[in-house]
């Protein structure tokens, strides 16, 4: 296997265990002595050098995950050059040439909304919320076809711990960076955009819901979704909102881009399921990419543990 | 032997008294004897494309649906390039190019049946029921293989002994199923599409440009003879040898 070995982080950078451990004390600390003697420095300069978030750069996954799936990894190259990421043209191949010079960094993401603590965290202060997992998921496209990526990330739920929604917060919007400047093919998406996307709220606490900052062990290329994203294993791909920047909580259920373009084709929960054809084309059956022949397509995409969240409704309804 | 000619018709078109017919070589080019082989091999090249691709392993991460699209693509585009020989004849004054309009329409099934090929035999796996069920239950599929059976008599018809044994006027009439089989490509193709309807919109319009170009020459033609039935015939069995 392939991994590019891009900007490498020198050994000085990496936190040593026990300071991770007790950062927060540290920091205090730190911020006690020299509060007063550097008042004009800004404390981000002085706080231990944080990760650098390039594309590319290695990442420090700290554990396996228990949700990984045992089946074999799509090759490095099929998953970075064949994506569907309109606002980079809507050719499979288009993405990986055309965002190239997409600008990841510096980069936010806003939670407001129904919360309690409402924020705008950087990339890089995301990362520092929990430690990163490798998470090996299936991941389904709607079109028909299945990838199996070592996904690096955490919970969506540490992160809505940490802003505490409020009762009234019934669903989780979400939306994708959008700059025609920086995406000159968006034009001919041919779907609304910005990029939203949305969960109940349930299904965004769901420990399999990933906030994801990388893939294979580094950060995430352009073209798969940089520098943040989303995956939902267990729904067809376009839930899994790529390049995140804002996150809200919400009483009522949001709007998502592909139920705004073709509503009778994409619905809100669109769960992997192979009862509920597409209008067009079936779902019973999906070609995992390097493999010849389709093989049958699981009830949401393989992971019953979802199930518990639909039960007692109507799928083919609530598709 | 060939220079020879060359020069023969370098001399021909220079000379002033020539009528001035617009492209006098060109006309004398595609009425020569050995032009329809470089034009077969030019016709091969999107087939030897994939192949190039084929192995240099650059058919994306998802092979077969590439290869689908690919063909399917190339089907429309001759189809487009066959409806357009006899308006070009017209616009052009060269109705030479007619001698080229049984290859052309005959690479548009050739690449039609790789697409077609490419469902059955490698997406279906020659699964019958499957396909049956798909052609039934899916428009798009259905709109499709419409098009591409169309073709089939059109194919089996396509040489000069049949001209004779169904007589000009019953081949031409259905000949006439390359319409049906032209808006049919069009439709599959818009109706596959998830978002971006660039594509089938261009072709759509292309299609829809020589279906309004035919008409229009139908139009002049009855204008000229408004008070003949008989249809003036476009070809002579010679002229399609």
């Amino acid at each position: 296997m392939l991994i590019k070995k891009a900007a490498e982080i020198r050994v000085s950078e990496i936190t040593p265990q026990w300071l991770y451990v007790n950062r927060r004390r540290f920091l205090t600390g730190v911020l006690g002595v020299t509060a007063g003697a550097l008042a004009g420095r800004t404390l981000k300069e002085l706080a231990w050098p944080m990760q650098k978030v390039q594309a590319g750069s290695k990442l420090n996954v700290a554990q396996k995950s228990a949700f990984s799936t045992g089946e074999a990894v799509t090759p490095y190259d099929n998953v970075t050059h064949y994506n569907n990421f309109y606002e980079f043209g809507t050719e499979k191949e288009a993405p990986a040439e055309k965002a190239k010079n997409f600008r990841t960094s510096p980069w936010s993401v806003k939670v407001s909304g129904l919360v309690d603590k409402p924020r705008t965290y950087s990339v890089e202060e995301l990362m520092q919320l929990a430690p990163l997992e490798e998470r090996i998921y299936r991941h389904r496209c709607v079109e028909g076809w299945s990838i199996v990526v070592p996904w690096v990330g955490f919970s969506l739920s540490v992160l809505l711990k940490e802003v505490a929604p409020q009762a009234k917060a019934k669903f989780v919007a979400f939306e994708s960076f959008y700059d025609l400047g920086q995406m000159p093919e968006a034009r001919h998406a041919g779907i609304p955009l910005p990029y939203v996307e949305g969960l109940r709220l349930d299904e965004a606490m769901h420990p399999l819901a990933l906030l994801c900052f990388g893939m294979y062990g580094q950060t995430l290329p352009n073209q798969d979704g940089a520098p943040v994203r989303m995956v939902l294993p267990w729904k067809y791909g376009f839930k899994s909102i790529k390049s995140l920047v804002k996150i809200k909580l919400v009483e009522k259920q949001p709007p998502t881009t592909w139920n705004l373009s073709s509503p009778n084709e994409y619905g809100f929960y669109s769960n992997v399921n192979p009862t509920v054809d597409h209008p067009r084309w079936s779902q019973a059956k999906e070609r995992r990419l390097g493999e010849f022949f389709r093989r049958p397509t699981l009830m949401f995409n393989g992971y019953d543990q979802v199930a518990s969240l639909y039960s007692g409704m109507d799928l083919r309804k609530n598709f | 032997m060939v220079s020879l000619k060359f020069l023969e018709q370098v001399v021909w078109s220079a000379d002033r008294s020539a009528p001035r017919d617009g492209s006098v070589r060109l006309k004398k080019l595609l009425g020569s004897k050995w032009i329809k082989l470089p034009v077969f091999l030019l016709c091969l090249g999107p087939l030897g494309g994939l192949a190039w691709r084929a192995f240099h392993h650059r058919l994306t991460a998802n092979p077969i649906e590439y290869l689908t699209h690919q063909t399917g693509d190339w089907t429309l585009i001759f189809i487009v390039i066959t409806l357009a020989v006899t308006p070009a004849r017209k616009l052009l004054r060269l109705p030479e190019l007619i001698r080229f309009r049984r290859m052309l329409g005959l690479f548009a099934f050739f690449y039609g049946f790789l697409h077609f090929s490419m469902w059955i035999g490698v997406d279906k796996f020659f699964d019958w029921s499957d396909m049956l069920h798909d052609v039934r239950k899916r428009p798009f599929i259905t709109v499709g293989f419409t098009g591409f059976v169309l073709m089939l008599p059109l194919a089996l018809t396509s040489t000069a002994g049949w001209i004779r044994r169904m007589g000009g006027k019953r081949w031409r009439m259905l000949h006439r199923l390359i319409y049906v089989t032209a808006a049919a490509g069009v439709v599959h193709y818009y109706w596959l599409v998830k978002s971006d309807v660039r594509k089938p919109l261009f072709y759509g319009a292309l299609v829809g440009l020589l279906f309004a170009l035919r008409l229009g020459f139908w139009l002049m033609s009855r204008r000229r003879q408004p008070t003949s039935k008989a249809i003036p015939p476009e070809i002579t069995t010679a002229e399609m040898a």
